[in-house]
C-alpha cells in the first residue's frame, strides 16, 4: 500500500452538481451526462482487449508480475455454506501463501461476508498489512431497503471491516433511475467512515459495455473509492474487455478530476496468464500508477495457488505440483 | 525507468532455414538467373540474409514458356475440382508451416512478428482456402457466360505485404485455370522462394507457378513479354501508369492495384477510445507501408484536441524495435530508399508549417527506423496530405460539417479505401455512398477478408482482388474458344 488515499469524503452531491454544472442534481441530469458519455464499438473494444492478451511477458517481467497479482488479491471466500474454519483457513492462507517459500507476498486483503468480519479480525490481528473486505448491501442482489442495505455496511464496518464491497441496485440502473443509485452509492459511502468502498456494477447484467461505462462513472461520480465488476455470482463476471473499459473510466476520471479510482475484476480469472493480461491492460490503458494494490485488485480465489504454483516453477525451474501449494478452500463437494 | 518493463520476447529465428542463395523457380525447378545476382538484407540489422538471382529477359522468356507448356499441356485440360485439391493443399501446407513463414516474412520485410504471425501469414492461407472453394464453382458466379482462364498471368508484387499480395495475386489465378509468372520484390523476395517450396511439397504441375526475382528492369521484361495474357501488379501508381501505357493497344488485360492517401474521419459522435485504436491500427500498422492506410486522419473541429490528446497518450504505449520481439508493435522501415523518402517528406511537411510531433521513442542504431509521428495543423494543400508518405506518419486536418468531410477526403487523385468513425448509421451509409473509395470501413480500418473485394478509384489504379469480384479479373467470357 506505498500510495495514501486521496480525501473522497466530499458531499457527493454537491461535487455532482458542480461537475455536471447544474444546480440540482435531477435523474434527467444525471442522464444527460451518462449518455453524452462517448459510446463504445464493442468490436473495436474486443479486439483491443485481445491484443493486450497477446503480450508475451517472460522471465523477470513474469516473476514481477506475478508477485505484483498476488499482492493485488482479494482472497475470497462468499458462500452460504462459510464457517468460522474456512474463513480461519482463509486468513491463514492469506498470513501464509506459500508455506515452503515465505519471499511470496500476501494478498492484499480477504473478502468475506459481513458476518465473517470478526472471525477474520481475530485470525489476521491489526498488523498483518491484510485487510478485511466484507461484501454489504443485501450482496449479492442487492434487493433489499436502504436502511438494511446501510444496517449491513454500518455493521460490518463495526466489525472491523476495512473496505466494503458493495452492489449496486442493477435494476435501477436498467430502468434509467440513475439518481436512485447514485443516492444509494454516496449514502453507503457515508456509511462507511474511513472504510474504502468498492462498487460492484455486476457488469454481466448491464449487458452493454455503453452501461458498463456509465456505471463505472456514476460510480465514481457518487464517490466509490473502487469500480468492480462482478459479484462472482454472475456469468460473466470479470471479462478483460469490460475490465479495460472500466480502465479507460479510471484514466479519464483522474483526467477531469485530478482523482484516482482503483479497479476490481472480480469473478473467473483463475489463472496466472489470466492475471498477467489484466496487469498488461492495467500498464497500457490506466498506466503505471494503477500498478499497485491500492488501486488494482482481483476478486479470485483459485488464482492464488495458480500464482504461487508459477511462482514456485520459476523459483525451482520445473513444476512442483498441486499438492506442494497448500489449499485451505477445497470445494465442498 | 518504467515499472512494468517488458522483457524481451523474441520469436527464434532457428525455424527458417536460410540458403545462401536462391535461383529463380522455373517450371517446377530451382535455376540459375542469368542476370547479376543482389542481395536481400535484414531492415532491422542491415545484415545479408541471401544472394538472389535476377532475371533477365531470356529468364523471363523462359519461365512464360513454361507457364504456357504448363496452361496448354496440364492447368487447362485439369478440372476445376482438380485444380481445387491442388489449391486446399497449398494452403494446407502454409498452415503447417506457418511459423516458418512468419519469421521468414519479418526477418525480410521487417514487419513485427505479430503482424507476420496474426495477420499477413493466416490471412494469405485464407486466401488459398477460399479461392479453392471456388475452383469448380466458376459457372454459378454470376461471371458471365461460359467463364474461362486468359492463359498466362504475369504477376507484379510489392514489398509490404510480400506473402500476402503473393496468395491475393496466385491464389484466384490459379482456381480460374490461369498459370502464373510472379515477380516479388527486390526487396522480399524470400517468402515467395520458400512458396515455390510448397508448390513442389504439394506437386502442383510443373510450371503453373514460376517465380522470378529481380528488380525494375525484370518486371518489364515480364510486362512486355508477348505471351503473356494479363498482368496483375500492385505497386506505385507511377509504375501503374508505365505499364498501362506498355500494354495500351495490345490485347492485354490488366488489374491494377496503386497507391491511395486514405482519410480517416472522426466524428464527434464517434466511440472515441475504439476510435483511436483504429487511427493507430490506419497507420502504424505495418509502419505504414500499406497502400490503404488511413494517412490523412479528418477530425471533427470539435473534438480535435481531445483526440489529438488521446492519440499522443495512446501512442507512447507503442513499443518500437526489434521486430521477432513478439510485443514490437512497430517494426523496421523496409529499405534505405523508403526510409530516405519519408524522412525527405516529413521535412517538406515541417516546411509547409505543419506541426510534426513524435514519440520521441529510442529507435535501434543499425537498420532502418522511423518513430511513429503525427502532423497537426495540416492543409489540404500541403504534400504530407496529398503525397502518399508510405510510412508511420499521420497527417492530421480538420473539418466541420459532414459534407465538408466527404468534399476533403475525396480530394485526392487517390481513392483506395476510407475510414468512417461515428455512432450513428445512417450516417455511416450516408458517407459511404459519397465516398470516391474502393473500400470503406465503419468503426474500423484495415481488415482484410478473402471473400470481400479490394480495389480501388482513380489513380489507386482498377480491378478489384479478393470476393466474386475478384474472380472476374481472371476470366473472360462470352462467346469464343
Amino acid at each position: 500500500m506505498s500510495s495514501t488515499p486521496v480525501d473522497t469524503a466530499v458531499d457527493a452531491t454537491a461535487r455532482a452538481r458542480d461537475l455536471l454544472g447544474v444546480s440540482r442534481l435531477t435523474n434527467s441530469a444525471l442522464t444527460a451526462w451518462l449518455h453524452g458519455l462517448p459510446g463504445v464499438d464493442q468490436v473495436g473494444c474486443e479486439a483491443r482487449a485481445a491484443a493486450l492478451g497477446t503480450r508475451s511477458i517472460k522471465t523477470d517481467s513474469k516473476k514481477w508480475a506475478i508477485d505484483l497479482a498476488i499482492s493485488m488479491i482479494d482472497l475470497t471466500t462468499l458462500e452460504g455454506a462459510d464457517t468460522p474454519g474456512k474463513v480461519r483457513g482463509l486468513c491463514a492462507k492469506a498470513l501464509t501463501p506459500d508455506a515452503s517459500d515465505l519471499t511470496a507476498p500476501r494478498p492484499a486483503a480477504v473478502c468475506v461476508y459481513g458476518d465473517m468480519v470478526a472471525t477474520a479480525r481475530a485470525t489476521l490481528g491489526t498488523d498483518s498489512g491484510v485487510n478485511i473486505a466484507a461484501v454489504a448491501t443485501a450482496f449479492p442482489s442487492g434487493r433489499a431497503s436502504m436502511a438494511v442495505k446501510l444496517a449491513d455496511t454500518r455493521e460490518a464496518v463495526a466489525a472491523g471491516a476495512d473496505e466494503i464491497d458493495m452492489v449496486i441496485d442493477r435494476g435501477a440502473f436498467i430502468a434509467g433511475d440513475y439518481l436512485r443509485v447514485f443516492d444509494e452509492i454516496a449514502e453507503v459511502k457515508k456509511a462507511c467512515g474511513s472504510a474504502r468502498l468498492k462498487v460492484i456494477m455486476e457488469t454481466g447484467e448491464l449487458v452493454t459495455y455503453d452501461n458498463v461505462r456509465r456505471a463505472s462513472w456514476l460510480s465514481m461520480l457518487a464517490g466509490g473509492d473502487f469500480i468492480k465488476t462482478s459479484t462472482g455470482k454472475v456469468s460473466p463476471a470479470a471479462t478483460l474487455p469490460v475490465t479495460v473499459i472500466m480502465l479507460e473510466a479510471v484514466r479519464d476520471w483522474l483526467d477531469l478530476t485530478g482523482e484516482m479510482v482503483g479497479v476490481k475484476p472480480a469473478g473467473g480469472i483463475k489463472t496466472s496468464k489470466d492475471a498477467i493480461k489484466f496487469l498488461v491492460a492495467v500498464n497500457e490503458v490506466a498506466g503505471e500508477a494503477w500498478l499497485d494494490n491500492h488501486w488494482f485488485r482481483f476478486g479470485a480465489s483459485s488464482l492464488l495457488n495458480d500464482l504461487l504454483l508459477q511462482r514456485q516453477r520459476m523459483t525451482l525451474g520445473y513444476y512442483s505440483g498441486a499438492d506442494y501449494i497448500t489449499d485451505d478452500a477445497p470445494s465442498l463437494y | 525507468m518504467t515499472k512494468f518493463e517488458y522483457a524481451p520476447a523474441p520469436e527464434s529465428g532457428a525455424v527458417v532455414d536460410l540458403k545462401p542463395s536462391y535461383g529463380l523457380f522455373i517450371n517446377g525447378q530451382f535455376v540459375d538467373g542469368t542476370g547479376t545476382s543482389f542481395k536481400t538484407i535484414s531492415p532491422a540489422t542491415e545484415e545479408v540474409l541471401a544472394e538472389v538471382a535476377e532475371a533477365s529477359a531470356a529468364d523471363v522468356d523462359a519461365a512464360v514458356k513454361a507457364a504456357r507448356a504448363a496452361y496448354t499441356r496440364v492447368w487447362s485440360k485439369l478440372s476445376g475440382a482438380d485444380r481445387g485439391k491442388y489449391l486446399f493443399r497449398i494452403a494446407r501446407i502454409l498452415q503447417e508451416r506457418a511459423r516458418e513463414f512468419a519469421v521468414l516474412e519479418t526477418l525480410d520485410n521487417g514487419k513485427p512478428i505479430k503482424e507476420s504471425r496474426d495477420v499477413d501469414v493466416p490471412i494469405a492461407a485464407a486466401h488459398f482456402f477460399y479461392h479453392a472453394g471456388w475452383a469448380d464453382k466458376l459457372d454459378y458466379a454470376s461471371l458471365g457466360p461460359n467463364p474461362r482462364p486468359h492463359g498466362v498471368v504475369g504477376q507484379i508484387i510489392p514489398w509490404n505485404f510480400p506473402m500476402l499480395m503473393l496468395a491475393w495475386k496466385i491464389a484466384p489465378a490459379l482456381a480460374t485455370g490461369n498459370t502464373v509468372v510472379l515477380k516479388p520484390a527486390e526487396t522480399t523476395p524470400l517468402t515467395a522462394l520458400l512458396f515455390a517450396e510448397v508448390c513442389q511439397q504439394a506437386d502442383l504441375p510443373p510450371g503453373v507457378v514460376n517465380i522470378v526475382t529481380g528488380a525494375g528492369v525484370t518486371g518489364q521484361a515480364i510486362v512486355d513479354h508477348h505471351s503473356i495474357d494479363k498482368i496483375a501488379f500492385t505497386g506505385s501508381t507511377g509504375v501503374g501508369k508505365a505499364i498501362a501505357r506498355a500494354i495500351a493497344g495490345t490485347p492485354k488485360k490488366a488489374t491494377l492495384e496503386l497507391g491511395g492517401k486514405a482519410a480517416n474521419i472522426i466524428f464527434d459522435d464517434a466511440p472515441i477510445d475504439q476510435a483511436v485504436e483504429g487511427i493507430i491500427n490506419g497507420i502504424f500498422f505495418n509502419q505504414g507501408h500499406v497502400c490503404c492506410a488511413g494517412s490523412r486522419l479528418l477530425v471533427q473541429e470539435s473534438i480535435a484536441d481531445e483526440v489529438d490528446r488521446r492519440l499522443k497518450r495512446r501512442l507512447q504505449t507503442l513499443r518500437v524495435g526489434d521486430p521477432l520481439d513478439k510485443n514490437t508493435d512497430v517494426g523496421a522501415i523496409n529499405s534505405r530508399a523508403q526510409l530516405d523518402r519519408i524522412t525527405s517528406l516529413v521535412a517538406a511537411g515541417e516546411a509547409e508549417g505543419a506541426e510534426r510531433w513524435d514519440t520521441g521513442c529510442p529507435l535501434p542504431e543499425k537498420g532502418f527506423w522511423f518513430r511513429p509521428t503525427v502532423f497537426t495543423g495540416v492543409s489540404q494543400t500541403h504534400r504530407i496530405a496529398q503525397e502518399e508518405i508510405f510510412g508511420p506518419v499521420v497527417s492530421v486536418l480538420t473539418f466541420r460539417t459532414p459534407s465538408e468531410a466527404v468534399a476533403k477526403a475525396n480530394n485526392t487523385p487517390y481513392g483506395l479505401s476510407a475510414g468512417i468513425w461515428t455512432e450513428k448509421g445512417s450516417r455511416i451509409l450516408w458517407m459511404a455512398d459519397q465516398m470516391r473509395a474502393g473500400v470503406v470501413w465503419a468503426n474500423t480500418f484495415n481488415k482484410f477478408d478473402p471473400t470481400s473485394p479490394f480495389g480501388g478509384y482513380k489513380e489507386s489504379g482498377y480491378g478489384r482482388e479478393g470476393g466474386r469480384h475478384g474472380l472476374a479479373a481472371y476470366v473472360t467470357t462470352g462467346e469464343g474458344a
